[in-house]
């Protein structure tokens, strides 16, 4: 078995009897990344930077440290801001940035002795569902080439789809997580808002940005999300919970679990290559003795308009900071005209700067926040946004975990609905209820799409209560036991 | 220029200072506020909005909030919310400015203040609050020096201010005394908020800043259109700016124009307000609540503990002095203009025995504060300490010396060739003179020597026995005691 198969348990055993050690781990998978550049997964790999972080992991390791993640590889999302790697939000507006701080996710994993492989490629400031929206070209799905890895997160989910990386961090604020790992046939983890701190997290839409991970198996999912999650002083809006350890549930049995079905979940939109997979899962469940309950959650069709009022709102805002005063990218006055005063210098510096999808967001959240229209419109959404989450809490009174499709498609192809935005938005009718209730969630693989689209995982979302990590990961984790579709490589990528 | 005097108009005056809090750090960084440190050494990454960064309140800035509510009298509002108000400008590094909008801090309250001026007797007047609240000072932008650019100091971005916003309560058909009653309010808010600790004060380096919205009317009208006066940094620069801004809104209705709305600086040079930009291209700041902070809940228990821990306030103050002492209001308002005046007249008056306070009241009130004011310093730097003006006024009130004496060894100990009056009193022999027997012999000498005014006191001249305990006075070297000179003078002249 190499080394880019091996579960992480299993890496950690073996750098633990010294068999491997975290500079032979973080070459084999920088060789990786160098071999299949053409997925364009990577912005910013320095091989003299890992190799030197995996020789003090080795080092600590020889000091007596042995730590579960100790020399384990991870790519960083470039939402991420990190000290040693450029932080580009896959941008122009921040082409080269250095942060002079690490996010706390990233130093938090970093201390726990994790080697950092580069960042990882995504939508502009996290903003889309297929990473065509990046500055510096597109991701592909190693499953299919010709289709999108899904986004925000699709270089997270490509590269540990195709075994570049064994754990990469990602971020869902809508469903960047999840969709681009039901895309790429991988497990996405989506914790409860406000576990992991946004200290050092690019901010898209501040009341829903939630860091989490990908990985090859819930199972290693587990192992590296108490280092991921945990209070931060530095975030106001940081959980103060005691730290937890999230594999003590992978051992539970499903037996009598409730798993409720949310009948809206599978109405006209769901594609049939899409249902069946995840109807076929669902019963996995049944026959391992968990109970299948219908439930409904009428105001989450609601959802896709209250999120595109309440994100773009938020981000019209957060990236004002982007004005080309202290940092980033400033309209030039080489070559082409100078500025002619300030307003010209600020407006010319976001127009370069900015792409297509930042802008449309950043003009509606304007829009939705004005005089006159703040009440029709970000109010209003608020007001919806509290019943969702209510319709959640009232739907756990009935079950345990909720189950559905993660995305109404398999991945789609380049270019099919970057035309239309609104179409693009669609992607995430199954995601943004959990995200605007801020319940954990994760996406596992459970099945393949049909005829042209046979290559084209499909995946199957769980939804927890707040806080219920363990329980979701251990439920995930069960239905893994008796499946194999995590174990799937993409062919090209299987050696 | 009209004259002073309106005939058939109404100046109305509302006020908002920004009084900067004396927290040792930012309001949402940890970044020190102290004025006069080298530019941009004093901006937090929190301050310069870089990618990634989060606020955390500081909880010192809102004691010092509570401070003030529970000062004025207002309410402490159990949860209020924060709120971005965005705009673009260099000197604001997020593009947003963190405040409060709809649900301040503290509201209501109200502040009694003295009203002084020409024409008229002082009068008491409350102005009521409508709110205060807390949000962030911006940077400085400085567009001298830099050779057709703006240089940009964050040192105050993040500073903590309370923003005070009074009714239109000031009404008053005469413009000098509207000006008159504006100022009054905002040495009482000066008072008051250096008073409670809670902001330095100092209007040169921008601690302390008043804007003054001032418009006219027919006396009975509905409120005519306002103009904002911004940045009067000295009493004396509002007065003179109010007086200005009515007077022109008055010439111009009455020639036939009509007022804008419109924000206007005051010139201190040529004594008049200009246009700063006009409202009707006014911003819409599209304020929301910010996600990034959690709602401010305060306790009851923290509104109590702050209570327990307020200062006598000045008015309660003035009270007390005026039962307890029996000075004149008049007194007791001089001595309680701010704290540490105060705090030293009581300190004196403990030192004392019973019975000393109106003398008390009578040396700091007069020559203490005299030499204040000629050597342009605050009490805080007095030469005479506490101690040392009580052990002064012990020996006028022991008979050791008397008041003329006194006012010697005061100017003595003010320039520090003495450490007490006793010392001094004792190296130069100022001892009052009250052995009977050497008054009796001065008397007997200064009788013999002046036949012509004893016998016109006899005659019935009141003016000669003053002429006669003069030359007492001058044979003695100033030192007898006049009392007893007196009772002498007049038994050896009845005898």
């Amino acid at each position: 078995m190499s080394l880019h198969q091996a579960s992480l348990a299993e890496l950690a055993k073996r750098l633990a009897a010294r068999e491997l050690s975290a500079v032979e781990l973080a070459q084999h998978f920088l060789a990786r990344i160098d071999r299949h550049r053409a997925l364009n997964c990577f912005l910013d790999v320095r091989p003299e930077v890992t190799l030197a972080q995996a020789r003090e992991a080795d080092a600590r390791r020889a000091r007596g440290e042995h730590g579960a993640l100790l020399g384990i590889p991870v790519a960083h999302k470039d939402i991420f801001v990190t000290r040693d790697f450029a932080s580009t939000a896959a941008s122009r507006m921040l082409e080269g940035y250095m942060s002079p701080f690490d996010a706390t996710v990233v130093a938090r994993l970093s201390a726990a002795g994790m080697v950092t492989l580069g960042k990882v490629n995504c939508d502009e400031f996290a903003m889309g569902s297929s990473n065509e929206n990046s500055a510096y070209g597109p991701v592909l799905n190693p499953w299919d080439t010709s289709a999108v890895p899904g986004g925000s997160s699709g270089g997270s989910s490509a590269a540990v789809g195709a075994r570049i990386a064994p754990v990469a961090t990602a971020t869902d604020t809508g469903g960047s997580i999840r969709e681009p790992a039901a895309f790429c046939g991988i497990t996405g983890t989506k914790p409860t808002y406000g576990r992991p701190s946004r200290w050092g997290m690019i901010a898209f839409a501040s009341s829903l940005d939630t860091a989490g991970l990908m990985t090859v198996s819930a199972e290693d999912a587990a192992w590296v999300l108490s280092a991921v999650c945990g209070f931060d002083p530095k975030d106001s809006t940081s959980v103060d919970r005691p730290e937890e350890d999230f594999t003590r549930d992978l051992g539970h049995p499903v037996q009598g679990l409730r798993i409720g079905v949310p009948k809206e979940f599978f109405a006209s939109g769901l594609q049939p290559e899409v249902e069946r997979p995840v109807r076929a899962a669902l019963e996995v469940y049944r026959s391992l003795g968990a109970t299948l309950v219908d439930i409904s959650l009428p105001t989450a069709e609601l959802g896709i308009p209250v999120y595109y009022v309440v994100a773009p709102a938020e981000c019209s805002s957060n990236l004002s900071r982007f004005d080309g005063v202290r940092y980033g990218h400033r309209a030039s006055a080489r070559g082409d005209r100078e500025p002619l005063n300030l307003e010209d210098m600020i407006k010319r510096s976001r127009a370069e700067g900015l792409g297509a999808e930042p802008k449309r967001r950043i003009l509606i959240g304007a829009y939705v926040l004005s005089h006159g229209y703040y009440d029709a419109y970000y109010i209003k959404a608020q007001q919806v946004r509290r019943l969702i989450a209510n319709e959640f809490q009232q739907a756990f009174t009935q079950c345990d975990l909720i189950a559905g499709p993660v995305t109404t498609s398999v991945a789609f192809g380049f270019g099919e609905k970057a035309a239309d935005p609104v179409s693009m938005y669609m992607s995430d009718l199954y995601t943004i209820p959990g995200s605007l209730a801020g319940v954990p969630s994760v996406s596992i693989p459970c099945g393949f799409g049909e005829g042209a689209h046979a290559s084209r995982p499909v995946g199957l979302q769980l939804m927890a209560n707040y806080f219920d990590e363990a329980r979701l990961l251990g439920a995930a984790h069960q239905y893994q036991l008796a499946t194999d579709w995590h174990r799937r490589a993409p062919p090209a990528f299987a050696d | 220029m009209a004259g002073m005097t309106t005939t058939g108009w109404e100046v109305v005056i509302g006020l908002e200072t920004h009084a900067q809090l004396s927290t040792v750090s930012k309001i949402f960084s940890g970044a020190s506020t102290a004025f006069g440190a080298a530019p941009n050494t004093q901006a937090s990454v929190v301050d310069l909005a870089l990618p990634g960064v989060l606020p955390v309140l500081n909880r010192g800035a809102v004691e010092r909030a509570i401070r003030f509510g529970l000062a004025v009298g207002a309410t402490i509002a159990p949860r209020s919310v924060f709120a971005r108000k965005n705009y673009f400008y260099p000197d604001l590094p997020k593009g947003y400015q963190i405040s409060q909008y709809e649900i301040p801090v503290v509201q209501g309250g109200a502040l009694a203040c003295i009203v002084e001026g020409k024409g008229f007797e002082p009068y008491a007047k409350t102005v009521r609050l409508t709110r205060a609240h807390l949000e962030e000072d911006a940077g400085k932008s400085l567009h001298e020096d830099f050779a057709g650019m703006s240089g940009i100091d964050l040192n105050r971005a993040g500073t903590p201010l309370l923003e005070i916003v009074t009714e239109p309560d000031i009404q008053v058909a005469n413009i000098e005394q509207a000006a008159s009653e504006a100022v009054a309010y905002a040495r009482a808010l000066h008072s008051l908020v250096t008073w409670l600790g809670i902001c330095d004060g100092n209007m040169q380096e921008g601690s302390f800043r008043c804007d003054a919205n001032v418009s006219v009317r027919r006396p009975g009208a509905a409120l005519g259109t306002r103009c904002e006066i911004k940045n009067l940094n000295s009493f004396r620069f509002m007065h003179q700016a109010i007086v200005y801004e009515a007077s022109r809104q008055i010439e111009l209705i009455e020639s036939g124009g009509t007022v804008v709305q419109q924000t206007r600086l005051y010139d201190p040079d040529r004594d008049e307000t200009r246009s700063m930009r006009s409202k009707e291209d006014a911003m819409d700041y599209r304020y929301f609540p910010d996600p990034d902070l959690l709602p401010l809940e305060i306790s009851s228990e923290w509104i109590e503990r702050v209570r327990g821990e307020l200062p006598e306030l000045p008015a309660a103050m003035r009270e007390r002095l005026v039962a307890a002492y029996g000075l004149s209001p008049y007194d007791a308002g001089l001595l309680t203009a701010d704290r540490a005046s105060a705090d030293y007249f009581e300190a004196v008056v403990k030192a004392l025995p019973a019975g000393q306070a109106k003398a008390v009241a009578n040396w700091v009130n007069g020559d203490v504060s005299a030499a204040l004011n000629a050597g342009q310093i605050g009490i805080g730097a007095a030469p005479v300490s506490a101690a040392q003006l009580a052990g002064l006024i012990a020996r006028v009130a022991d008979g050791t010396i008397n008041q003329k004496t006194a006012k010697e060894v005061f100017t003595s100990l003010w320039q520090a060739e003495g450490a007490t009056a006793d010392a001094i009193i004792e190296a130069r022999g100022l001892r009052q003179i009250s052995d009977s027997g050497a008054l009796s012999a001065i008397v007997d000498a200064v009788l013999a020597a002046n036949p012509k005014s004893v016998e016109e006191f006899r005659a019935g001249k009141e003016k000669a026995f003053n002429a006669l305990v003069g030359q007492v006075m001058k044979q003695s070297r100033g030192k007898a005691n006049p009392q007893q000179v007196n009772d002498i003078l007049h038994e050896k002249l009845a005898g």
